[in-house]
C-alpha cells in the first residue's frame, strides 16, 4: 500500500519537473530560468526524500539538506549576477 | 545605483551558522554515517560563499582574516603529520590507532587518529575552494 503511494507521488513530482525543464528551455526571460531551476532543485529534495523511503535507509537524509543549501546559494549567485553583473565584489562602498 | 540588500544580509547571517553546524556535524558524522572531511569542507566553505555573495571581500577578510593559502599548507602538514607519526611507533607509514576514553560530559568515547587525517582534508579542501573563488570572483 505504502509502495504504490510513494509511487504514484514519484510520478506526480517527476511531471512536475518535466514541467519546470519545459520553462526552463522555454523561459522567455532569464528570470524565468532561475526560478525554474530553484524549483527543480526542491523537487529533487522530494524525490531523494521519497526514493529513501521506498529503499528503506537513512543514508540519504543529508542529501536532502545539502540540495537546499546549494539550491539556495545558485539561486542568491545567479539572481545577484542578474542584477549587478558581478556575483563577488571587492569593496562595497563605492 | 546604490543597492539595498537589507534581506539578503539578515537571511545570510542566520542561515551561515547553520550551514557551518551542518559542515561540523557531517565533518564528526564521517566515521559511522555518509559525511567526511570532504563534503564537510565543501559546505564550510558554501557558508563563506554565502557571505562573500552577500557582502563584500573586504568585510569577509575583516571577519575572518584567515590566509587560504597558508590553512591549504596547514592541512597538508597534519595529514603527513599523522601519517608520518606512525612511524615512530614502528609500524607501517598511515597506521592509524583508535582506542576508548573517558571524557567528561561526553562519558565513554572512541577516540581515533583518522579524525586528525580527516581535519587536514577539511582545512585542504576550504583552503582550495576559498583560494580559487577569491582568485576567479575578483577580476578587475
Amino acid at each position: 500500500m505504502l509502495y504504490t503511494i510513494l509511487q504514484i507521488t514519484l510520478l506526480c513530482v517527476s511531471l512536475s519537473m518535466l514541467g519546470l525543464i519545459y520553462r526552463v528551455i522555454k523561459g522567455p526571460t532569464t528570470p524565468d530560468r532561475v526560478v525554474a531551476l530553484d524549483a527543480i532543485g526542491i523537487n529533487l529534495i522530494a524525490i531523494v526524500a521519497l526514493v529513501s523511503m521506498v529503499l528503506d535507509t537513512f543514508a540519504f537524509l543529508e542529501v536532502i539538506l545539502l540540495l537546499g543549501i546549494l539550491a539556495f546559494l545558485g539561486t542568491v549567485a545567479f539572481s545577484k549576477f542578474l542584477e549587478k553583473g558581478e556575483i563577488i565584489e571587492r569593496d562595497r562602498d563605492h | 545605483m546604490k543597492t539595498n540588500d537589507v534581506i539578503l544580509q539578515t537571511v545570510t547571517t542566520i542561515v551561515s551558522f547553520i550551514i557551518i553546524l551542518f559542515s561540523i556535524q557531517l565533518f564528526f558524522a564521517g566515521h559511522y554515517t555518509p559525511g567526511g572531511g570532504f563534503i564537510g569542507g565543501l559546505m564550510s566553505s558554501g557558508a563563506l560563499v554565502l557571505l562573500l555573495l552577500a557582502f563584500d571581500i573586504k568585510t569577509v577578510n575583516t571577519i575572518l582574516p584567515i590566509d587560504y593559502r597558508l590553512l591549504t599548507a596547514i592541512g597538508l602538514l597534519l595529514a603527513v603529520g599523522t601519517g608520518a607519526g606512525a612511524l615512530l611507533f614502528d609500524v607501517p607509514f598511515l597506521t592509524h590507532a583508535y582506542d576508548y576514553f573517558h571524557l567528561p560530559l561526553l562519558g565513554e568515547t572512541s577516540l581515533h587518529t583518522a579524525v586528525i587525517f580527516d581535519t587536514g582534508v577539511y582545512f585542504v579542501v576550504i583552503g582550495i575552494t576559498m583560494t580559487i573563488i577569491q582568485t576567479i570572483g575578483v577580476s578587475e
